[in-house]
């Protein structure tokens, strides 16, 4: 009957052998896209043992007015401006994040790697950084601490009054 | 001593590997090709004009050459190299000062890497100036291009392995290049590459999987097909 030229083609597809020919073409296509998914999955790493994005920086008096701190761990500036008020500036520089640092006998923040500078606003003065830098969320925590946490970005303006 | 020879020459042990014999006929000499496994690719004949020197320069068999340079020289250095934070970097100061000839196989694995890198960019040069890229060998240029790419993320993911700032900084920059991909694309590509956000242990072990295993093994396959090609449209 395979061989009959009468038989149209929609029957044809219907024999035996490429039924069982679809079932095991199809098993082998669902596991290999299964296995792909999975390596995808098993690639990407579930837990990251990377320090915490939530931290404390310790008591306000700590900063004097009108002072930048870098903290080198957590890539983060603590500035403590003038009129007393404080913000949390990221260290990492916008455009291929290097650590940037504080030169205080000019008053900017420059990056070491392409020459970037920024003021202590975080304001772009010079490229080839893209952005400002961003202002992470500062609070006081129970015990007067100071708590920043870099999951939270918050306006150019956004500062903590102590 | 010629009596010494004839008689190996005809021994059990040595026409069991050489099943022919001498190649002293135009089909003995055929069949020392054939029947070798290093020799096998080769073309049957090769004109006198395409392994004339000046017409090559020799730049691919400089470009294997270097890579098994490297293949040598790096798996020396693996028996004393941990990729962890603590202990890569000490491991390589000890490369340098405590192992003996470790700071001369460090070295060479160094200048050889700089060197694959030119010379496969020079091989790619003479391609394109002889015009070898052209049809029936178009398919060939494009393993060839990627076999370039190959040979630079080589020398990136072994960039970071001494961990120190340069390496570091190095790898911050390059996945931080990577991130500006659009649509999500970037930070999902840098995440897998790193292993996590920032370049840590994780990146450590996936650059030193990557510069030690897979690129290699890649490299391998295509260097095989490429060969085979070359050989295959008349070259060495």
């Amino acid at each position: 009957m395979d061989n009959d030229p009468e038989v149209d083609k929609k029957e044809r597809l219907l024999t035996r052998r490429y039924f069982l020919e679809s079932i095991g073409a199809g098993a082998i296509g669902i596991a290999a896209v299964g296995s792909i998914v999975l390596t995808g999955e098993y690639l990407a790493p579930n837990v990251v043992k990377e320090p915490p994005t939530k931290f404390k920086v310790g008591s306000p008096e700590n900063y004097p007015p009108e002072s930048v701190t870098l903290n080198k761990e957590q890539k983060v500036f603590i500035v403590r401006a003038k009129e007393g008020y404080f913000y949390a500036l990221s260290a990492v520089c916008t455009h291929l994040g290097c650590i940037t640092n504080w030169k205080s006998e000019d008053g900017i923040i420059a990056c070491p790697c392409h020459g970037s500078k920024f003021d202590r606003e975080g304001k772009k003065i010079t490229g080839p950084a893209p952005r400002p830098l961003p202002r992470f969320s500062l609070s006081l925590d129970d015990q007067k601490q100071l708590v920043v946490d870099k999951s939270i970005m918050v306006s150019d303006e956004a500062t903590l009054k102590v | 001593m010629k009596h010494v020879f004839d008689k190996l020459f005809e021994s059990r042990v040595w026409r069991s590997i050489f099943r022919h014999g001498l190649p002293t006929s135009n089909r003995t000499r055929a069949e020392a090709v054939f029947y070798n496994f290093f020799l096998h690719v080769h073309p049957t004949k090769v004109r006198k004009r395409s392994i004339r020197y000046t017409y090559t320069w020799g730049l691919g068999g400089l470009s294997v050459g270097l890579f098994i340079v490297l293949t040598v020289t790096g798996a020396l250095l693996m028996l004393y190299y941990r990729p962890s934070v603590q202990q890569a970097y000490w491991d390589m100061k000890d490369l340098q000062f405590v192992v003996s000839s470790g700071q001369f196989l460090r070295n060479m694995h160094r200048w050889a890497a700089h060197a694959m890198v030119a010379v496969v960019f020079l091989h790619m040069l003479r391609v394109f100036y002889t015009s070898s890229y052209r049809p029936p060998k178009e398919f060939n240029w494009v393993i060839g291009v990627f076999l370039l790419v190959i040979t630079v993320l080589l020398s990136y993911t072994g960039y970071l392995l001494p961990w120190d700032q340069l390496s570091f900084w190095g790898i911050s920059v390059g996945t931080n290049m990577v991130r500006a991909m659009p649509c999500g694309f970037g930070e999902k590509i840098s995440f897998l590459l790193l292993g996590g956000n920032i370049v840590g242990e994780n990146a450590l072990i996936r650059f030193y999987v990557l510069h030690c295993f897979i690129i290699p093994v890649v490299a391998m396959v295509l260097m095989g097909i490429h060969f085979w090609r070359v050989r295959k449209d008349g070259g060495v």
